[in-house]
């Protein structure tokens, strides 16, 4: 009998989590959809599901009036350039709060995490004074150094319980059999951290890839990535919602596929750590 | 060769002082266990010799070299760990053979003796797993594999059987007697159990509170032990201590005697009490018997097959040569 009830529970469990699944991907389908159509049948009432004239020419409009390839070339710099600074930064600060940890190093990972607390506008106007005096507005340099200081709490504190994961006893052992601090980091530390760090790496590329305040606020014609490529489709002065579902279709294509490839790496990042 | 000697060896953990200054001789191929409850200092003492804490005063030479200061890689020991802290990314041939890549030994060298130790410890058939494969007993053996490839000055075991189920360690015990007969290594071993204490050491080491209380052979110990904590910890059951009108009879404070060297009778002796807990074990039987105006009950040790239970009327009687005596302050008379 428990197995039956246990049966029941799975499929009740199963239907649960797909239905929770599609709410949260419906707009993201619809956007799809919506790019397929024309915009008047974008704004038709009753909307329609699937049975349009499937069409084309959104993207061909989107690709003729906007350079596609350029802000997709500016989202890959600014996302994996802070992500690959980002790490290089973390990585040994997550070390040696891991395994030196001394009396203040929570303190100083509570106080780095406090750094989110902030609402991001707050700081708009100074960052944006900083940015002129040092030329920085609208370049890629500019949005890869903002872009890391944001994500890096979260990198060092998702390294961070990675690393502490990692047995104190089994870094001992390599120490009794011979090896320096060297071979230790290299044979014993690294192998076992190396999960973590793709995990890391991948949601903070997703986490700078979809950043949308700093990257519009921080940027105009030169170093503008997708997420200002899609805002420049949604203007005021008239309702494009059929271009603007192109838009947001193929600015968060690469990422969808590179999510899709890399679910199991994801789905443990975001649950392990229990950062984010 | 293996000689390890502390020399006021002294610990201290913050403002805490976890060892007090302690010397030590540890002789070439003895096989050495600390024992002690937990929270005595065992594992700190393990890991001042193997160099993983630093001592805040003393000196610990091996083999008559200095090496308070020498890193433990450079040390020359090898260590089996309590969660065994085997290289879960590496597999059981890597893992054994780790040392000696770190001590930049041949390809050719490394497979020789990497064989050897698997064929001693029969894991020739696990060699290509991951140690996530293994069974803990297999584990452990891994453990071991990886301490002996280098052929260290010494071993030093960390409360390796505690993970192990009972039987389990019974015959693990024996395997590292074994190993330890053949290889004739300096063998430094922690425990929290008496019985692998007994049964294994050379020489036992008891601590209590970071003060070792006696050093010695097991049957030293056994025959002899310095002060009240030394008898009562060694034994299994334990010694009944008696203070009061019995103790002064005998001129001490208290008076010990173990459950073995009381014989018990159904019709006449010194004391009479009666059975409360009787345990039958088939090879012993031990009764926890009741003496009237006495706090605490007596531990006897009676044959096998004695027939007696909860409730009965028993008769004690103690062998005279083999009481304790103790002073009021612990310590050993006569």
């Amino acid at each position: 009998m428990a197995r039956a009830v246990s049966t029941q529970q799975k499929t009740i469990n199963t239907v649960l989590a797909w239905a929770i699944g599609l709410l949260i991907f419906f707009p993201i389908l619809w956007t799809i959809l919506t790019s397929f159509k024309t915009e008047a049948q974008a704004i038709n009432d009753p909307p329609l599901f699937l049975f349009f004239d499937w069409t084309l020419e959104n993207y061909a409009i989107v690709q003729e009036r906007s350079d596609y390839m350029r802000f997709l070339w500016n989202s890959v710099i600014i996302a994996g350039g802070s992500t690959i600074v980002g790490i290089i930064i973390a990585v040994p600060a997550a070390w040696s709060m891991a395994f030196v940890p001394s009396k203040r190093t929570k303190d100083i990972l509570l106080w780095m995490l406090s750094t989110k607390m902030l609402p991001a506008v707050g700081v708009l106007y100074p960052i944006n004074l900083i940015f002129i005096q040092l030329g920085l507005l609208d370049t890629r340099t500019g949005l890869v150094i903002i872009m890391m200081l944001i994500n890096l709490p979260i990198i060092v504190w998702m390294l961070y319980t990675y690393f502490r994961e990692i047995p104190g006893e089994i870094l001992e052992a390599a120490r009794m059999d011979g090896a320096g601090l060297r071979d230790e980091i290299l044979y014993v530390l690294t192998p076992m951290a190396i999960p973590g760090i793709a995990s890391t790496i991948l949601l903070n590329f997703i986490l700078a890839w979809n950043e949308a305040f700093w990257t519009l606020n921080l940027t105009a014609a030169k170093a503008g990535p997708l997420t200002a490529f899609i805002a420049s489709y949604s203007s005021p002065e008239g309702l494009f919602f059929a271009k603007l579902s192109a838009a947001s279709t193929m600015a968060i294509a690469p990422i969808l596929i590179l999510g899709w490839f890399s679910q199991k790496q994801l789905v443990r990042g975001l649950t392990f750590g229990a950062v984010k | 060769m293996g000689r390890i000697v502390l020399d006021r060896v002294k610990k201290n953990f913050e403002q805490v002082t976890v060892i007090p200054p302690l010397d030590l001789e540890i002789n070439d191929g003895e096989f050495v266990v600390f024992v002690g409850p937990s929270g005595c200092g065992k594992s700190t003492l393990l890991r001042l010799i193997a160099g993983l804490e630093d001592v805040t005063q003393g000196t610990i030479s091996i083999d008559g070299n200095d090496a308070t200061d020498v890193p433990p890689a450079k040390r020359g020991l090898a260590m089996v760990f309590q969660s065994y802290a085997l290289y879960p990314h590496m597999s059981v041939r890597k893992n054994i053979a780790f040392p000696l890549r770190m001590a930049k030994l041949d390809k050719a060298e490394q497979d020789k003796r990497v064989e050897q130790a698997a064929d001693v410890l029969n894991l020739t058939d696990y060699l290509d797993r991951r140690p996530g494969q293994l069974s803990g007993g297999q584990r452990q053996r891994v453990a071991i594999g990886r301490a002996i490839v280098r052929e260290p000055a010494a071993f030093l075991f960390d409360e390796p059987l505690s993970n192990l189920d009972a039987a389990l360690r019974v015959g693990m015990r024996l395997e590292i007697s074994e190993l330890h007969k053949r290889l004739e290594t300096t063998m430094i071993y922690v425990t929290h159990d008496q019985v692998e204490a007994m049964t294994m050491a050379d020489k036992i080491v008891v601590l209590h509170a970071g003060v070792i209380e006696q050093v010695g052979s097991p049957l030293e110990l056994y025959r002899s032990p310095r002060n009240k904590f030394v008898a009562g910890f060694i034994g299994s059951p334990k010694m009944n201590f008696l203070a009061g009108e019995e103790a002064g009879k005998l001129n001490a404070d208290t008076v010990g005697i173990r459950p073995e060297h009381i014989r018990a009778s159904a019709s006449e002796g010194d004391w009479v009490g009666r059975v409360g807990v009787s345990e039958h074990l088939g090879s012993d039987t031990f009764f926890h018997v009741h003496v009237e105006d006495w706090p605490q009950p007596v531990t006897v040790r009676a044959g096998g097959e004695v027939e007696m239970y909860h409730g009965d009327t028993i008769y004690l009687t103690p062998d005279p040569e083999r009481i304790h005596r103790f002073d009021a302050q612990g310590l050993r008379l006569g």
